[in-house]
């Protein structure tokens, strides 16, 4: 016993530094949503002597003409990125498996996520740029073909939108990797036994490719439910000016400004806290779907 | 090329029946794409290097129209580009090891039996815990505001000192290490911190070469915490810097509907060249980040 214990604590010591910095920089803030309820003075500190007032905080949100609004474009944005950011890579991944010229095939595949790799900060200035109304290259192309101009960033018609094209743009690449390498496991020996039989084309990518990515179909779907919440902080708060607020608005870009920009901490620490509620809930469930359905588990 | 040699051979009936359309609109459909996930950053580039003039009538279109250096040179003498520079080659000089050095020393007591590791299980938990659930941007900053850590480079690289995502991946690595291995090293007399060191380290490179990219991508494109933590500019890393001279400047430029006043011409050429800046790091470093990410992607989320 001596002996085990021994050999075992030197594991604990090893662990410890990691859990200083977790405990510290994690579950003190999760302490810190108590400030949800309280009429809370920074000066007086996080443990400090705050005055507690309830689900007051939470009332006022609720209460707050425009919350409606960023709730219903947090759910809107994010769920069609949810939607397309799963169709797109399946799709660019099947028509990627029928190209045979392997140079092409690897070149696309290796530009294709390259944004992927870029910040919303540089990404956001090279969209500002070419989707700019005034001599933006989106806007000469649109005018040589003879199509209106559109202010993409500024047109509360045009926001979401492009939110959502941009979003799929920048991150497609990255699914599709991981639905090709899917593919790449299906057993060869099935398309030559449905060539014999006389399968075409599209009997082949809907009886053996589609089946073949179905648990990593199942298992990248179930998690992704988890981000119901996520609209996409980075990339809104990059893109959007008070112009299309009515529509860009989320939760967390709504947070960012009636709390800090504001100083309101309490009541923007009251949206995290539903925010982070719902989305324990949402990513709890998918991940016991994802276990129960494709075996996932985490560790 | 086996595979057709047995359709042909087997099936000469699904040969030439009629024009092959199909690989010829698909693989031109995936070029053309493929370009336009290119294109955007290659006519920035361009612009960078075009004459202000050339630029704001909308000359440029993928290659530069009066090549210049004028914006760089412009970029390279404002001290805040450097000063912002070395903040972020800071962030990720002290980051990026003590990232890797957490992941490895978490990840390798985890990855034991919860014989050989007792509350393995709650451990595994109390990190695992911090993927689902986190206090919120309010409390966040308010605990690093009291822990003095606003306006120093600690409080870019503190709060996310262990990096929990990567040490899943990693313990998960871990566990495919031959047990014989560390059995081998322990009849030897070895410490769990020697067969760390000289066994599992040496043998997960790869996944530790993937992990240090993962972590210094990171680094270099965080700003957000950089804007919210450092009151001063001065301590702005790279991509914050760039944030508040691109994206900030030009929100409220364009709510003003004209804009044919000089100073902002020769704007569009500068914020080009600082985009171009801010990304250089990762085009330079994009071969090897995508031979190692590709294995690194796959691994963290098809497993299971």
């Amino acid at each position: 016993m001596g002996m085990k214990l021994r050999r075992e604590l030197p594991l604990h010591f090893m662990i410890l530094p990691g859990l200083l910095f977790i405990v510290i920089f994690s579950y003190i803030p999760m302490a810190g949503i108590m400030i949800a309820f309280q009429k809370f003075i920074p000066a007086k500190g996080l443990f400090g002597d705050q005055k507690w007032i309830g689900w007051d905080n939470f009332e006022y949100v609720m209460n707050l003409p425009n919350f409606g609004q960023v709730l219903w474009n947090t759910l809107f944005i994010a769920s069609l990125k949810l939607v397309l950011g799963l169709i797109v890579p399946i799709v660019f991944a099947v028509l990627l498996n029928e190209v045979k010229n392997e140079f092409v095939k690897r070149s696309v595949q290796t530009t294709i996520y390259l944004p992927y790799f870029l910040s919303w900060v540089v990404l956001g200035g090279i969209l500002i740029d070419i989707l700019s109304p005034s001599g933006g290259i989106m806007n000469s192309f649109l005018k040589a073909i003879g199509l209106p101009q559109v202010f993409f960033l500024g047109d509360n018609n045009w926001f979401p939108g492009t939110l959502i094209i941009s979003d799929v743009w920048k991150n497609f690449g990255y699914g599709t990797i991981v639905y090709l390498a899917a593919i790449t496991n299906i057993d060869p020996g099935l398309y030559e036994a449905a060539t014999i039989d006389g399968a075409n084309r599209w009997h082949k990518i809907w009886h053996i490719t589609l089946p073949g990515m179905r648990m990593v179909i199942v298992l990248l779907s179930v998690l992704s439910l988890g981000q119901l919440l996520n609209a996409g902080f980075d990339q809104v708060f990059n893109l959007y000016s008070p112009q299309v607020y009515e529509s860009g608005d989320i939760l967390d870009t709504f947070v960012y400004r009636i709390g800090l920009l504001d100083a309101q901490y309490g009541v923007a620490t009251a949206v995290g806290f539903f925010k982070s509620v719902v989305s324990l809930i949402l990513i709890s469930t998918s991940y016991f779907f994802a276990y129960k359905f494709a075996k996932y588990r985490i560790f | 090329m086996e595979r057709t040699t047995v359709q042909r051979g087997l099936n000469p009936a699904l040969r030439g029946r009629r024009f092959e359309w199909f690989p010829i609109v698909n693989t031109t459909f995936l070029i053309l794409v493929a370009l336009l996930c290119i294109l955007p950053l290659v006519h920035i580039i361009a612009v960078s290097f075009s004459s202000s003039a050339a630029a704001s009538a909308g000359y440029v279109k993928l290659w530069p129209v009066d090549f210049t250096l004028a914006s760089y040179e412009y970029a390279a003498s404002r001290s805040e580009f450097w000063q912002s520079m070395v903040v972020s080659l800071k962030r990720i000089a002290i980051g990026t090891p003590l990232n890797l050095l957490l992941t490895i020393m978490v990840a390798y007591p985890l990855s034991k039996e919860s014989d050989a590791l007792r509350f393995r299980l709650v451990y595994a938990w109390t990190f695992f815990l911090t993927m689902l659930f986190n206090g919120g941007l309010i409390p966040w900053y308010i605990t690093v505001k009291e822990l003095g850590l606003l306006d120093t480079i600690w409080a870019l690289v503190l709060p996310t000192a262990v990096p929990v995502f990567s040490v899943v991946l990693l313990l998960n690595f871990f566990r495919e290490v031959p047990k014989e291995l560390e059995e081998a090293a322990l009849i030897d007399g070895a410490s769990h911190w020697t067969t760390l060191w000289r066994i599992y380290v040496p043998i997960s490179k790869p996944a530790l070469a993937t992990l240090a990219l993962f972590s210094m991508v990171e680094h270099w494109n965080s700003w957000f915490d950089g804007l919210l933590m450092m009151g001063n500019p001065a301590n702005y890393p790279l991509q914050s810097y760039i944030q508040t001279i691109v994206i900030q400047q030009n929100l409220s430029n364009m709510s003003r509907d004209d804009m044919l006043n000089l100073a902002l011409i020769s704007d569009r050429t500068l914020k080009a060249s600082q985009i171009f800046l801010g990304s250089l790091p990762i085009i330079l470093a994009y071969p090897f980040l995508q031979k190692y990410f590709v294995k690194g992607i796959v691994l963290g989320s098809v497993k299971g």
